[in-house]
Formats: C-alpha cells, sequence, structure tokens
C-alpha cells in the first residue's frame, strides 16, 4: 500500500470553555495547517467528525467547519462513530487520498460539553437502548466502567491502589501537556479520598467530559515529497473494526451480551480484536511498539487496554504498572499525553488528538513528555455501539 | 401486577418473574432483550424467533453502584438510595444480563455468587425487572405465615 502521512497537527487546549465547538475546531484546524505548512485553499477534501450534542451543525461538522474557515469548493464528509468519529474521520480521509482522488485532506473534531455525567439524548425515546438503560437502570456510563473494574478486581487480584496509581502516572505525564485541561500532579492518597461514583470506582478515577478540538492534514506520500517534508510521520494502520458475535463483554450501553449457546465466543474479544487488525495492518506487534494512547475512560480500563494491547498477558497489566513499566521512562510509556485523565473526553475530538500525541511523539518534539527514541506509536479506542479505533504511525 | 415499565421484557406469573427473550428456531440462538425479525448470528439466516423464558438464576459476572442519582429519564426517590446494579450470567446460555439489585448492596455481592430474578418498582410506581438473593422471593411469600 502506498503511504500516507501526517503533514500536519493540531489542537485547541481541552477544558470547560463554554464556547461554541465551531470555534475550536476552526482554531485547531489552523493550527494544524500551519503545523503543515500548507494554506486552507490547498485543502481539496474536508472531513468532519460529528458532536451530537451540538444540534444541526454538529450533525454536518465537516460542512461547518468547512464554511467557518471559508467555503473554498472542498469535498466534504462528516461521520459519526461515538468515541470512535475521529479515527472514522481519519480512514475516510486516507481512504481518499490512497484511492488517488485527493492529496490533501484536513480531519477535525471539536465538541462543547455540558457540565456532568453523560445524560442521553431528551426526549422520550423507548426504542432507544441508550435512553433505555437509563431510564430502566439508572446505568451511567461510570457504571459500567465500575464493572470491569470490579470484575479486574475479582479475577486479577487488582486493587484500588493500582487503579489510583494509574491516576498518579497519567496526571503526572499530564502536567508537561500543554493541551491538557487537568495540569496538576495528584497522590494516590487524594485519588483514594475522592468521592465512589461507581463501587469501586472514585471521581478521580473517572475521566471528565470537555471542550476540545482537535485536526490533522494528511497527505499522500508524494504529495509530502514535492511539499519538501522530510521524513513525516506516516500512518501504518487504521484499524476500525467491528466486534464478532457472539460479544460476550457487556458494553455500554446494551443490557446483555450476545448469547454464546449456538456459536463460541470469538478467538478476540473485541478490544483485543481492535488492536489485533492494527497489528496486522502494520505487519508489526506489541514489542515493536514505543509508546501507546489508549482510552482511560477510567483508571482500571487503562488495565485492560494494556492486556488487550498484548503488552503484557491477560492479568498481569497492574503488574506492569507496579513495576513503572508503563510510565514515562519505563519500558513501554502507555498515555505519554496525559491520557483522558488529563483531558477529560472531548468525543469527536479525542481520537484525533490521540493522533496529535503520537505525531509530536514521534517527530521527537513532545518536550518534557517525550518518550525517548519513540519510532513506533499506537493509539487506540473503542466507541459505542461497535466502533473500533486504532491507528498505528511510524517515525 | 403493577404495570411493567417496558413490555415483553419480563413477566410475573404466579408471583415468579422471569425475563422473556427470543430463541432463534434455526440455530437455537437466544436474545434478551427480546429481537424479533431476523437473527443476528451471521452464520444463520433464520428469520423465526419465538418467545421463551430465561433461566431464573446465574452468576455474578460483575456489580457496582450509582453513588450518585443518575441524571433523567431516570427517576430518583426522594431521599436518592445508590442503585445497585448487577450483570448475571444466566445459567446455559452464555449471556450477561443487567439488572438492578433488590435488597443487597454492593457490600454483599461477590463476583461468582448465584443470584435469582425477582421484580421491584422504580421510583415513579412501574415494575422493572431485578436481581435478589436467591429464594428471597419465596421467603417474603412464606413470611407471612411463618
Ligand atoms: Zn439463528
Amino acid at each position: 500500500m502506498s503511504d500516507v502521512v501526517i503533514l500536519g497537527a493540531g489542537m485547541h487546549p481541552w477544558g470547560k470553555w463554554g464556547r461554541p465547538f465551531v470555534e475550536y475546531g476552526v482554531a485547531a484546524a489552523r493550527a494544524a495547517l500551519r503545523d503543515a505548512g500548507l494554506e486552507w485553499t490547498d485543502v481539496r477534501f474536508v472531513v468532519g467528525a460529528d458532536t451530537i450534542r451540538n444540534g444541526y451543525p454538529g450533525f454536518v461538522a465537516g460542512a461547518t467547519f468547512a464554511q467557518a474557515m471559508g467555503w473554498n469548493g472542498a469535498r466534504i464528509a462528516s461521520c459519526y462513530a461515538a468515541c470512535a468519529s475521529g479515527a472514522q474521520a481519519l480512514d475516510i480521509a486516507r481512504t481518499r487520498i490512497l484511492a488517488g482522488l485527493c492529496d490533501v485532506a484536513l480531519v477535525v473534531g471539536a465538541d462543547s460539553t455540558p457540565k456532568g455525567f453523560f445524560a442521553p439524548v431528551g426526549g422520550d425515546r423507548p426504542d432507544d437502548p441508550d435512553w433505555l438503560r437509563f431510564r430502566l437502570l439508572g446505568a451511567t456510563n461510570p457504571a459500567y466502567f465500575a464493572l470491569y473494574a470490579r470484575r479486574r478486581m475479582a479475577l486479577y487480584g487488582d486493587t484500588a491502589e493500582d487503579f489510583a496509581a494509574v491516576k498518579v502516572k497519567n496526571a503526572l505525564a499530564g502536567s508537561a501537556n500543554e493541551n491538557a485541561r487537568y495540569r496538576k500532579t495528584v497522590t494516590a492518597a487524594q485519588v483514594l479520598a475522592s468521592p465512589l461514583v461507581a463501587d469501586p470506582l472514585r471521581l478521580m478515577d473517572i475521566c471528565a467530559t470537555s471542550d476540545g478540538g482537535a485536526a490533522l492534514v494528511l497527505a499522500s506520500a508524494e504529495f509530502a515529497r514535492r511539499h519538501g517534508a522530510s521524513r513525516p510521520v506516516r500512518l501504518a494502520a487504521v484499524s476500525t473494526v467491528t466486534p464478532s458475535f457472539p460479544s460476550t463483554v457487556l458494553e455500554l450501553p446494551d443490557f446483555a451480551t450476545d448469547s454464546t449457546a449456538a456459536v463460541p465466543p470469538p478467538e478476540r474479544p473485541f478490544r483485543a480484536a481492535i488492536a489485533h487488525a492494527a497489528y496486522e495492518e502494520a505487519a508489526l506487534g506489541p514489542d515493536d511498539l514505543s509508546f501507546a494512547e489508549v482510552y482511560d475512560l477510567s483508571t482500571a480500563l487503562e488495565l485492560d487496554w494494556v492486556e488487550d494491547l498484548g503488552l503484557c498477558a491477560r492479568g498481569e497489566a497492574a503488574k506492569l504498572l507496579r513495576a513503572g513499566d508503563t510510565a514515562l521512562g519505563g519500558r513501554i510509556p502507555v498515555n505519554p499525553s496525559g491520557g483522558l485523565a488529563s483531558f477529560g473526553e472531548a468525543v469527536p475530538a479525542q481520537a484525533i488528538a490521540q493522533v496529535c500525541e503520537l505525531t509530536w511523539q514521534l517527530r521527537g518534539v513532545a518536550g518534557a513528555r517525550q518518550v525517548e527514541g519513540a519510532r513506533i506509536g499506537l493509539a487506540i479506542n473503542q466507541g459505542l455501539f461497535g466502533h473500533g479505533s486504532s491507528i498505528i504511525a511510524t517515525s | 401486577m403493577t404495570a411493567p415499565v417496558i413490555n415483553g421484557w419480563f413477566t410475573v406469573d404466579g408471583g415468579t418473574a422471569h425475563l422473556l427473550g427470543t430463541r432463534c428456531a434455526d440455530c437455537r440462538t437466544v436474545y434478551f432483550p427480546p429481537r424479533t425479525g431476523f437473527c443476528r448470528n451471521p452464520y444463520c439466516d433464520g428469520e423465526d424467533l419465538a418467545e421463551t423464558r430465561l433461566p431464573r438464576r446465574g452468576t455474578v459476572w460483575s456489580y457496582t453502584n450509582s453513588c450518585y442519582p443518575p441524571p433523567a429519564p431516570f427517576v430518583t426517590a426522594d431521599p436518592y438510595v445508590p442503585v445497585t446494579l448487577a450483570a448475571v450470567e444466566l445459567a446455559g446460555t452464555g449471556i450477561v444480563v443487567l439488572g438492578q439489585v433488590k435488597d443487597l448492596t454492593v457490600d454483599d455481592l461477590r463476583v461468582g455468587m448465584e443470584l435469582e430474578l425477582t421484580t421491584g418498582p422504580l421510583a415513579d410506581g412501574p415494575l422493572v425487572w431485578m436481581w435478589g438473593a436467591p429464594g428471597a422471593t419465596a421467603e417474603r411469600q412464606n413470611g407471612e405465615s411463618s
């Protein structure tokens, strides 16, 4: 496969700014274009990752950003895949480049979020499982994260102290990231003293919702050469696979798993399958990675991801954590950006932000949080309703 | 009985609660919530999905609670009592079903322990399925005479 490269990366800092999402997206897009050394009018394709909490403009994010930047005649697409929206947007853009239909594409995601836990979209909607799980069970997002966390404790002996250590690690990394919302280091005692939200998870174990924007400029390797970009970061894989039936992990927002009565469970559960597809496409394996950005919606979930990525055997992620292997300076740093623990989640921007971090780490310009000698980075997350998202980038 | 919060997902028959799923006539895959129309097994073309009562007992896959009142459309009691949730793996079906837990807190629960289906009211009245201690329903019913 011919190469698609990342020419530019840009972000609007995460926070709770209270501005329209379009402003964050445009700020990120302009930053990415400056980074790429390109003009907006050079862009021939724009993909927007949708936000469903900001009305019609959020549903047609590609058009919204293109109009805000000033119509330039470029083709556009908008896509929604929950937390995986950014990866899907990236996949659409790189596919168009690979097909030879354009040379330069801009991928943008931004969100403006209300306070508090995610609540379902309003109205009386008994046909929507996302509405029903709140109505019937009061099952919030943290409740699902807590089910996974409790199961780790029961199966592998993980402790609340282990979960707190993930937060301490990520907060330390995030303190060195100018785009992170939370820049303060924390202690395990502070995490363990924060109020329980969904037993065993406490407030500081769970990621917040944030405002933010992120953008990437993709180009064909041929265009990059003509443009004079020396050794740009290369997209080695984009995995957007769906689960295989029967899915045996209780997934947000479902009431139940699939039944294994007729078909045995797949070889790999969904999260591991997302990573596997990325490794296959890049012809790389877990031992090749210099670092990983994983979707730590909760501290405990980071440990699940570490195992899903094959960085250690199932059940041994806490051992890696305790040994310092996943910290900055460790054998395989996980979430050198500070992760969601330091950012909070801005849904359509988050997967793009992960790739911004890959880009900066692989260029060696990540400053105090730089992973020494980073050559290969992987970002991974999972969107509601079966959306896989994993990107491998190489220097 | 009090109106169920949703039709066709569970029933109470002679004081005993049953979750209602559907089963594909071709491949025997079981679904909850009940699915009709077509089977979701990618290797099966089945379109005949008949209602089936699911096993009433299972083992706890995991559990948690909501320490803060969940947002609408959940209706919270006043004062708020934390909702306890358990995901229970039903015997013989390979299916894990999430539900509120009745009369038990997270301190009473363990992964792998057995629970039994029962029902209980939401704060605004309608009934929903819940997981409870095995035999708890029967005990309460017998409680009046013992
Ligand atoms: Zn079938």
